[in-house]
């Protein structure tokens, strides 16, 4: 038993809670801008964790640096406010030395996929449990207002004047490229699919990488009101269910259909088609990932919301004991007498 | 034939050849073998920065210089006694470090007009008789090669790669050293290949007959055991010994090891000989990237690991905004620097001084950080050992600088007791009554170290300034300045928890020497060379340069002169002058090279 472990094993008790989401705000006064969409992933994270069942003190909220890096802060867990792009390094240190904490990371498209994309990708290939929430708002806010690399081609911002000549990532396909074992894309202002997304991801068991369509009311407003507002919502956003075929529209009336490669939207109303011609959506399906998040690239088609992908593979951590297990049997625990002694030695009388 | 054996003090041999010769190889061997003779040691390995540069150029030359004898030894030799040269790259490229009437051992086979040509020689060295001031012995060390193994069917190019073996073998013969140490090493490392088993060790054992045979050598050598403290040796360098300070401190701390890192010559090695020790719970993650590499350290150190990432100079640079952090957050991690030439990508493979102000000043704003330094191979064990220490007790990232010198340079080292080393256990924070993040130890100065999974002790931390105490988050600028004298004094206090500083020689006098870091050997012989000449001239090596030794100031006063030789533009000269007023001259090189002791000696010549 090495000291953490000991020093855990004896510390003190709190007794067994059920925990209320207000036990997991912190007494720090929340700094997010008035009407930004942050409030309301926060408040759904602070209503899920409590059904989680997983003790405060073993939870760890990390984060890089922009508005939704402050989110730790607001969390009564144990949080860690790190630099500009590096959460997802921190989080595999913390995961891999200590694989018995619940790990989430809070980034937003500037701080994980600009800055600290290099980062992101390889913690996503690497497979470790971390939960990653990226708060997509299409635009740098902490820095007031320049675009940021998710911001669509000849946006007009602070540093582009004259119009962005940057083409965005895609971050799901980022995400996807990355091997990333669970994908979703969820929407700020819909809490209780939020919620729903939120739970799935810490179900997963690995890297969970969720993209959040975040307002930010003050840099770039109603950037995703197409796809979360009453009056749009309906006919511009797919909602994925495992096993369902992809039905959207105000009445149900519409539905994705593949053509070769390519969705389509087809008409269930005329009689020509009906759900049966429907894709039908399958978490497990690789190659039906990446074709559902390149929608949001093709104009016409709806975004598809909701886990896109979720597979099983072996996380990182656990290999990495793994092996540490191995190498004791095989060897015994390490002695420092034994190592410091081996091989070529000679004595001087 | 019975050849006269002399006797002789100390000696310096450097193999060379190709870099895909297997000199490093051979003069590994040699040194393990020497070693365990009983002499005391020194090398310096000095390899091109390509794996394999184009066959017979000289920027693809490879060398290994071993300095051995009876008596005391510090360095690899300022000049050698014996150059064993595979090709005319090889012979070209050292010669210059060979001493007037030492011996040249050439591989006559590698003398053609192909290579001839590709070292800009335009006449063969070996017969134009430019090298008459040198005693020459011509080989054919491949052809010798071929015929000890003519009857095994080997390919031609198994049958060349033997050929270092051969040399091993011959100056195994020229200076009386028993073949057994190295064809057993020869029979685990292939054993794999039985037929590679059977060539080298004939190949060994024919270039040691071939020293009996031949007329060509008319003498051989005995270097007798140096004196040396009674004890069980082993041969280290500098980055094993480095990397089993860590694992030393890791047992001795009750942490697990958590070592975050990217490969970066000349520091790989570190993390090479980490990776295979799993078995004492170290955790090796090579990261994307340097930053992921201390980031994932300090991530690891927060969940109470004895977080450690490894690098050299460009990584260094990478580092620095990871390292501010660390500060802010004041959580244990040790920093090792294997410092190279430089700026940017520099001299891979080659030997500097010059991260010291970048260790010491190479963040934003005010980032005090403990920086200390190991003087020989050995050394890099205690020193990494004490990084450690300093790190856990007083919550703070630690610098360790050594080089390439001793990273790849290998000495006898007399094996610790391992309950001599302390206890550097840390007392983890579980109380919760009266807990605050940053409310400090009155003596250490330090913050507690509250780890996730403690429960009741929930708390935030970040690169943002804290509030004194409360660790929240304060733009308050009283605080601010009041915080940023905190993280400095704690730094400064660190120096009442020192060994203090001691000088070799004499505590007063004309002329001090000062220096830091892998220059130890070669400041050590010089001085002790003046003082047998009845100058008046002492050595105060630093290995803690941030914070000083208490005495350090005290020490300095008593001489008339200092001199502080560096391997840069004059690093810890400045450091020296702006805090205690002293006239420090300087001795700088910077040639990718240690120092001679003779260019040493030749300043304090000089100045005295």
């Amino acid at each position: 038993m090495n000291l953490v472990e000991e020093t855990l094993k004896n510390a003190p008790k709190t007794p067994a809670q059920k925990y209320a989401a207000k036990d997991f705000q912190s007494d720090q006064d929340v700094r997010w801008c008035p009407g930004c969409g942050d409030y309301s992933i926060l408040a759904q994270v602070q209503r899920v964790m409590p059904e989680l069942n997983i003790p405060r003190h073993n939870m760890v909220f990390i984060s890089g640096i922009g508005c939704s890096s402050r989110f730790p802060y607001y969390m009564d867990t144990y949080g860690f406010h790190g630099i500009h792009g590096r959460a997802p390094a921190i989080a595999s240190g913390l995961k891999i030395a200590r694989p018995d904490l619940t790990v989430w990371m809070a980034t937003g498209d500037g701080d994980g996929l600009s800055i600290g994309g290099n980062h992101l990708i390889h913690i996503c290939r690497r497979n470790l449990n971390v939960k990653i929430l990226l708060f997509n708002n299409q635009i740098y806010g902490l820095t007031k207002g320049q675009y940021s690399p998710t911001s669509e081609f000849g946006k007009v911002t602070k540093s582009t004047p004259f119009g962005s000549v940057d083409h965005p990532f895609n971050p799901l396909l980022v995400a996807l490229g990355a091997e990333a074992s669970f994908v979703a894309r969820t929407l700020d202002r819909d809490p209780k699919h939020l919620q729903v997304v939120i739970r799935r991801a810490a179900e997963h068991k690995g890297t969970a990488f969720t993209e959040i369509y975040q307002n930010c009311n003050v840099f770039n407003d109603g950037a995703f009101f197409t796809y979360t507002e009453k009056e749009t919502k309906d006919d511009n956003v797919v909602f994925l269910e495992h096993g369902k075929p992809m039905i959207f529209g105000k009445e149900k009336e519409k539905g994705i259909k593949l053509e070769g490669f390519t969705p389509t939207v087809v008409s269930l109303k005329d009689g020509k088609y009906s759900a049966s011609d429907l894709i039908v959506h399958n978490e497990k399906d690789t190659m039906l990932s990446f074709i559902l998040a390149r929608m949001s690239s093709i104009p016409d088609l709806p975004r598809p919301v909701g886990v896109i992908y979720a597979v099983d593979r072996p996380l990182y951590e656990v290999e990495v004991q793994r092996q540490i297990q191995q190498s004791i049997q095989k060897q015994g625990e390490g002695n420092l007498e034994k190592l410091l002694n081996h091989g070529e030695t000679w004595t001087i009388q | 034939m019975n050849k006269a054996l002399k006797n002789l003090d100390e000696v310096t041999i450097r193999f060379a050849g190709d870099s895909g010769d297997g000199m490093q190889l051979t003069g590994m061997q040699f040194t393990s073998t020497t070693a365990m003779l009983g002499n005391d040691l020194s090398t310096l390995p000095d390899y091109p920065a390509e794996i394999r540069a184009p066959a017979g150029t000289l920027f693809g030359v490879s060398g290994f210089q071993i300095h051995f004898g009876s008596t005391e030894i510090n360095t690899p030799g300022d000049a050698c006694d014996v150059l064993v040269a595979m090709n005319p790259a090889a012979l070209k490229v050292n010669i210059r470090s060979l001493r007037d009437g030492g011996v040249i051992i050439a591989n006559s086979d590698g003398f053609n007009d192909k290579n001839l040509k590709l070292a800009s020689y335009e006449k063969n060295p070996l017969e134009d008789g430019s090298l008459e001031k040198y005693q020459v012995h011509s080989v054919k060390i491949t052809q010798l090669t071929h015929n000890a193994l003519e009857d095994l069917g080997l390919s031609n190019k198994i049958t060349d790669r033997s050929k270092n073996f051969f040399a091993l073998g011959m100056m195994y013969w020229m200076f009386s050293r028993p073949l057994e140490p190295t064809i057993k090493w020869i029979g685990d490392k292939f054993k794999k290949t039985p037929e590679i088993v059977e060539a080298n060790t004939r190949v060994l054992k024919a270039g040691y007959a071939f020293g009996e045979t031949t007329e060509i050598f008319a003498a051989r050598y005995e270097v007798k055991p140096a004196t040396m403290i009674p004890g069980k040796y082993r041969s280290i360098t500098g980055n094993e010994a480095t990397a089993w300070g860590l694992i030393a401190a890791s047992v001795k701390s009750g942490l697990d090891l958590f070592l975050g890192s990217y490969p970066i010559t000349p520091a790989s090695d570190i993390l090479h000989e980490l990776s295979r020790h799993k078995n004492f719970r170290v955790k090796t993650f090579q990261a994307e990237d340097e930053i992921a590499g201390i980031t994932a350290s300090i991530g690891a150190a927060y969940g109470g690991a004895l977080g450690a990432t490894t690098t050299s100079g460009p990584g260094m640079a990478l580092k620095g905004e990871a390292l501010g952090l660390a500060v802010m957050l004041e959580l244990p991690l040790i920093v090792i620097d294997v410092q190279r030439g430089g700026p940017s990508t520099g001299l891979p493979t080659k030997t500097e001084q010059a991260d010291l102000l970048q260790a010491l000043y190479g963040r934003n704003s005010e980032a005090p950080i403990p920086v200390i330094t190991a003087s020989t191979p050995a050394d890099c064990f205690f020193m990494a050992f004490e990084a450690a220490r300093i790190a856990i007790k007083y919550m703070t990232p630690v610098i360790l600088l050594t080089d390439g010198y001793l990273a790849n340079g290998a000495e006898p080292w007399l094996i610790p007791q391992v309950d001599n080393l302390p206890d550097i256990s840390p007392k983890f924070r579980t109380e919760v009554e009266g807990f605050h993040p940053y409310l400090r130890d009155e003596k250490t100065l330090a913050r507690p170290w509250a780890i996730p999974g403690t429960p009741g002790l929930e708390h935030r931390i970040g690169g943002l300034e804290k509030q004194h105490i409360t660790g929240n988050v304060s733009y308050d600028p009283e605080n601010h300045e009041f915080m940023v004298k905190m993280r400095q004094a704690k730094v400064d206090h660190i120096a009442d928890d020192l060994p203090p500083a001691t000088t070799e020689g004499d505590e007063k006098g004309d002329l001090l020497v000062v220096g830091w870091g892998g220059t130890y050997g070669a400041i050590r012989t010089a001085v002790e060379n003046k003082r047998r000449e009845g100058k008046s001239v002492s050595h105060l090596h630093l290995k803690y340069v941030n914070p000083f030794q208490k005495n350090v100031g005290e020490i300095l006063y008593n001489f008339k002169n200092i001199l502080v030789p560096e391997l840069n533009l004059g690093q810890l000269s400045k450091l020296i002058r702006a805090k205690y007023l002293v006239p420090a001259v300087t001795l700088n090189k910077v040639q990718g090279l240690p120092f001679k002791a003779v260019e040493i000696e030749d300043k304090i010549d000089e100045i005295l």
